[in-house]
C-alpha cells in the first residue's frame, strides 16, 4: 500500500502525485517507471516516474485521465493509498556524462522527457527542451523543465502561447540557427514522435523514442508488449522504454495500441455511469 | 505379505459435464466423496518394497496415507502427508501422476495404479472444509535472516520448510499476488485461485513475510538483499518465464499472444470477468494455439471458456509426443478441441486493422529420431494449408528472465541462462546464494521445483548453522 501524499491539477485532466515508496525512490533512475493498480479488479498500468526524492522516500507521477484507470486514480485524494506500485522498470536512460541533448515533449510526454533532463543537467550535461501542445492549458511541467533547459521552447498548434506551430517546427528552427546536439529525446504521441525522427533521419541525428506499448507484467514474462527495432523484437518493459526512434516500426506500434479500444471504450463509459450517479 | 487385488481400474472421478463445462470457469475434476476415497483407497495391496514412493520426488508415505484413507482415518492421512508436501491439494490436482507415483505403482503394471493423486486431493480438500492444518513442529526462532525471491511452488516450499526450522523468512515477488505459475498460469478449472491462496495463507500462519510488488534485480539486487537489508542466505526459485516466439511473418500482428500473456490476463487479472475486472483480452470466436504441453492445454480450454467457437490445437509431432498429461488432452477433446497434428506455423497473416485472420501452417513428418530419441519433425514441400482465426497463442516453451542475471555478474548461468546449482542441495556458484526449480532446470513440474525447494530448504539450514558456529 502507497499513501498518496499530495495532489495537484497541472492542466485538465492531468494530476500530478507524490508517493509515498522508500526503495523505489532510493533505487530509481531516469527514464524508469512503475506498474501500479489501484484495485483489487484493477488493472495493471505503467507509469513513469516523472521525479523523486530519495531522502523523503517518494515518488510523483504525472497522469493524464484518458480510460478507465487513469481517470479513476485521478479522482484519488491524498490520504488515499495506491493497493500496488511495482518497480522501478525498465532500462534507465543511457546518460553520457557531459552530453548536450534536446529534449522534446508533447502532451503528457513531458513528464517522460522531464526526469531524462534532469539526469542529464545532473550529469554536467547541456539541455534543451521544447514542450508542445494543443493549446496553452495543455502545457506542462514548463517551469521544471525550464530549471533545466536552457532555452526551453515552447509551442502551441494555436499560438496561445510560445510559437505557433509544432515542436518539429521549432527543432527546425534550432537546428537551422546553429544548435547542435549529441541526441534528441522526444516523448509524446505516436505520430509527434514519428515527427521529430523525419527530421533527425536525414542528418544522421541520433533519436530517442520512449514508447508506451501495452503491458501486463512489465518484468519480460508475457511479451505483450514487444515492438520492432530494426527488425527485430524486443519487450519494452526490460529492454526499453527507450529505443532508437530511427529505428522503431511505429505502424505496427499504432497498430498493437487499439487492441482493445472497444473493451476500453466500453469500460470507460460504464465507468462513467457509475462515477455520475 | 500383501492384501489380495480387488477392483482392477481406478475409482472414476466425477467430472462436470463436457457441454456445461466448456463455457466456465468452475473446476472440472470434482473430486471423490468419502466412500469413494474409501474404495479407492482399499485397492491398494500394501506391496512390500513400496515402489510408488520412490515415484513421488517428495517421498510421501503414500502406502501409509492411502492405508489411513481406506480406514476412514482422514485427519490422519492429512498428517501424513503434510510431513512430506506442503502443498498436498495442489500436487493432487496438477502432478503428472501417470509419470511419477501411480508410474511406479505395482498394481498398474498389469491393471490400474492406485489413483494415489485423486486420494491426495480429497484428503488435502477435507483437511481444507475442516480447517485442519498442519501444525507440523516449529523449531524456537533461530534469529537468521533469510530471503526468498519468487513465490512460486519452490519458493512456497523453501519458505514453509525454512520458517519451520524456526529462520526468520522474508518471501519477495515480482507480481502483486503470490503463487508464481500457480496464480498466474494454471487456470481455475483445474487449479481453483482459492485453494493457492489457502496455502499461501497457511504459509503466513507459519510467520513468513511475503513481499509482493518487488521485483529484485530491480527494487533490489541480490547484493542489496545481503549488503543493505541484512539477510545471511537466499533462494531463488524465480521460475522459467520468458516467452518464447518463433521468428516468422506477422508475430506481432493484434490477437496473438503468448501462453504466459494470454493465461495471465486470464487467470491472474480476471479478464474472463472483464469489465467487472479492468483487465480485456482478446475474445476470440476461431482460436489456434501452437505447441503440445500443458500450457498449450490450458490455453486453448481457456479460450473455449472464452467464447470461442472453433478451437484448434496445432502441434508438430504426433500425439504420442506431446508433453501434455493424457488427462489433460483427453478433457481438451471432450470439450470440442480440434487437434491439428504434423503441423506447424510458418506465417500468421492479418487485415486492414493489422488484426490476425490466417495462420498459415506446413505439414511435417517425422524423421530419425534426434539426441532426446524423439524423432524430429521435417516440413513437407508444398504442403502448405491456412487456418481462419482471430486469435493466435503460442505456448512453445520458456526461457529464463534475465533480470535477475543481468544485475548479478557474480552468479554463473549456462548457455540457456539458467542459474547453475547443485541438483542436490541448489548451492550455486554465490556463497549464500541457493537457487532451484525451473529457473535452473527449466520448465519441468510443480513437484520437482517443490523437491528443489525442500533441498535447499535443508542445505541452506546447514549453511546458517555453520555461519552461527562461525560467529560463536
Ligand atoms: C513505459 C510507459 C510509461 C508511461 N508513462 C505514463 C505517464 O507518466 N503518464 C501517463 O499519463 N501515462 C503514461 N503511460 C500511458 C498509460 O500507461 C496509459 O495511459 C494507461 O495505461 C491507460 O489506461 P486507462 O485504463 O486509463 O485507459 P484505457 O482506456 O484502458 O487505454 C487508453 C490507451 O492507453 C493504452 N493502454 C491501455 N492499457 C494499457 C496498459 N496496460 N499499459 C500501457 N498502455 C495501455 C492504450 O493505447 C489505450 O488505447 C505510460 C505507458 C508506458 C508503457
Ligand atoms: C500454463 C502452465 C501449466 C502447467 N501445468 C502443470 C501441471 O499440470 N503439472 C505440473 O506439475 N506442472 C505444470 N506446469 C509447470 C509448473 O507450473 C512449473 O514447473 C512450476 O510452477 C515451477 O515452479 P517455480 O517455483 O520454479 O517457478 P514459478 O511457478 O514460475 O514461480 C516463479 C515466481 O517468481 C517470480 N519472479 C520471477 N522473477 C522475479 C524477480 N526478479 N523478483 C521477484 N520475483 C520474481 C514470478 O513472478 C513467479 O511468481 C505448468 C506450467 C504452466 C506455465
Ligand atoms: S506429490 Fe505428486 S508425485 Fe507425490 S504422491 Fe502426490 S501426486 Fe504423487
Ligand atoms: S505401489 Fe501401489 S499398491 Fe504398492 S504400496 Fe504403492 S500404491 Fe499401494
Ligand atoms: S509487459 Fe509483459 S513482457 Fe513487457
Amino acid at each position: 500500500m502507497h499513501t498518496i501524499l499530495s495532489k495537484e491539477t497541472l492542466a485538465p485532466d492531468v494530476v500530478r502525485f507524490w508517493i509515498d515508496a522508500p526503495p523505489i525512490a532510493r533505487k530509481r533512475r531516469p527514464g524508469q517507471f512503475v506498474i501500479i493498480r489501484i484495485s483489487e479488479q484493477g488493472e495493471r498500468i505503467p507509469l513513469t516516474i516523472a521525479d523523486a526524492d530519495p531522502a523523503a522516500g517518494t515518488i510523483s507521477l504525472v497522469v493524464q485521465g484518458v480510460g478507465k484507470s487513469t481517470k479513476a486514480l485521478n479522482r484519488m485524494m491524498p490520504g488515499e493509498q495506491i493497493l500496488d506500485v511495482a518497480g522501478p522498470l525498465g532500462q534507465p536512460t543511457h546518460i553520457v556524462p557531459g552530453m548536450s541533448i534536446c529534449c522534446i515533449g508533447g502532451g503528457i510526454g513531458t513528464a517522460v522527457v522531464y526526469p531524462i533532463a534532469a539526469g542529464v543537467k545532473a550529469a554536467g550535461g547541456t539541455v534543451t527542451g521544447i514542450i508542445g501542445a494543443r493549446t496553452s492549458d495543455l502545457i506542462i511541467l514548463s517551469k521544471e523543465l525550464s530549471a533545466v533547459a536552457d532555452p526551453c521552447l515552447i509551442t502551441t498548434d494555436d499560438g496561445s502561447v510560445g510559437r505557433k506551430g509544432l515542436v518539429t517546427d521549432a527543432l527546425k528552427h534550432l537546428l537551422d540557427t546553429g544548435f547542435a546536439f549529441d541526441e534528441v529525446v522526444a516523448v509524446g504521441p505516436l505520430p509527434m514522435m514519428r515527427a521529430v525522427c523525419d527530421v533527425t533521419r536525414p542528418l544522421g541525428l541520433k533519436t530517442v523514442v520512449s514508447l508506451n506499448a501495452i503491458m501486463v507484467d512489465g518484468t519480460g514474462m508475457c511479451g505483450g508488449c514487444r515492438v520492432s527495432v530494426n527488425g527485430e523484437q524486443k519487450f519494452v518493459c526490460v529492454d526499453g522504454p527507450e529505443f532508437d526512434g530511427h529505428q522503431v516500426d511505429f505502424g505496427e506500434l499504432a497498430a498493437r495500441l487499439r487492441a482493445y479500444r472497444d473493451d476500453e471504450a466500453l469500460a470507460l463509459e460504464q465507468y462513467q455511469q457509475r462515477a455520475s450517479v | 505379505m500383501a492384501k489380495k487385488i480387488g477392483q482392477k481400474t481406478k475409482t472414476p472421478m466425477p467430472t462436470e459435464d463436457a457441454a456445461v463445462r466448456r463455457h466456465t470457469f468452475g473446476e472440472v475434476a470434482l473430486g471423490y466423496s468419502a466412500e469413494l476415497a474409501i474404495q479407492e483407497a482399499a485397492r491398494c495391496i500394501e506391496c512390500k518394497n513400496m515402489p510408488c514412493i520412490a515415484g513421488c520426488p517428495v517421498e510421501i508415505d503414500i502406502p501409509g496415507f492411502v492405508r489411513q484413507v481406506a480406514a476412514g482415518d482422514f485427519d490422519g492421512a492429512y498428517h501424513t502427508l503434510s510431513l512430506k508436501n506442503v502443498l498436498p491439494a495442489v500436487c493432487g490436482r496438477v502432478c503428472p501422476q501417470e509419470d511419477q507415483c501411480e508410474q511406479k505403482c505395482t498394481l498398474g503394471v498389469r491393471f490400474e495404479p492406485v489413483a494415489i493423486g485423486r486420494l491426495e486431493r480429497f484428503v488435502a480438500d477435507y483437511a481444507a472444509a475442516k480447517s485442519i492444518t498442519n501444525g507440523a513442529g516449529v523449531r524456537p526462532p533461530t534469529g537468521r535472516k533469510v530471503a526468498i525471491v519468487g513465490s512460486g511452488p519452490a519458493g512456497l516450499t523453501a519458505a514453509a520448510d525454512l520458517a519451520k526450522l524456526g529462520h526468520s523468512v522474508t518471501m519477495f515477488e515480482a507480481l502483486h499476488k503470490p503463487g508464481g505459475v500457480l496464480m498466474y498460469g494454471i487456470p481455475e478449472f483445474r487449479l481453483p485461485k482459492s485453494i493457492v491462496e489457502r496455502e499461501i495463507d497457511s504459509l503466513k500462519r507459519l510467520g513468513v513475510d511475503i513481499r509482493t510488488n518487488h521485483v529484485i534485480g530491480r527494487t533490489f539486487t541480490i547484493d542489496d538483499l545481503f549488503n543493505e537489508l541484512g539477510f545471511e542466505a537466499l533462494f531463488i526459485g524465480t521460475g522459467a518465464g520468458l516467452p518464447h516466439f518463433p521468428k516468422i511473418p506477422g508475430i506481432n500482428l493484434v490477437g496473438i499472444y503468448s501462453a504466459n500473456e494470454y493465461l495471465t490476463r486470464s487467470n491472474l487479472m480476471k479478464a474472463y470477468r472483464f469489465p467487472e475486472h479492468d483487465t480485456p483480452i482478446v475474445r476470440g470466436k476461431s482460436v489456434a494455439v501452437i505447441g503440445g504441453g500443458n500450457t498449450a492445454m490450458d490455453s486453448i480450454r481457456t479460450a473455449l471458456r472464452l467464447g470461442a467457437e472453433h478451437a484448434y490445437l496445432v502441434y508438430r509431432r504426433s500425439r504420442d509426443e506431446m508433453p501434455a498429461r493424457a488427462e489433460e488432452v483427453e478433457h481438451a477433446q471432450e470439450e470440442g478441441v480440434d487437434i491439428v497434428l504434423l503441423a506447424a506455423p510458418v506465417a500468421l497473416l492479418g487485415d486492414d486493422r493489422s488484426r490476425v485472420r490466417t495462420l498459415r501452417c506446413v505439414r511435417m513428418q517425422l524423421g530419425e529420431p534426434d539426441q532426446s530419441g524423439r524423432r524430429s519433425p521435417v516440413p513437407i514441400d508444398g504442403s502448405e494449408f491456412d487456418l481462419d482465426v482471430d486469435t493466435v497463442v503460442f505456448a512453445v516453451g520458456q526461457g529464463a528472465n534475465p533480470l535477475i542475471r543481468s544485475t548479478t555478474p557474480d552468479l554463473p548461468t549456462n548457455k540457456w541462462g539458467y542459474i547453475v546449482a547443485d541438483p542436490d542441495t541448489g548451492v550455486t556458484q554465490k556463497p549464500g546464494v541457493f537457487a532451484g526449480g525451473d529457473i535452473v532446470t527449466g520448465g519441468a513440474t510443480v513437484i520437482s521445483a517443490m523437491g528443489a525447494g525442500r533441498r535447499a530448504a535443508r542445505a541452506i539450514d546447514s549453511y546458517l548453522t555453520l555461519i552461527a558456529k562461525e560467529q560463536s
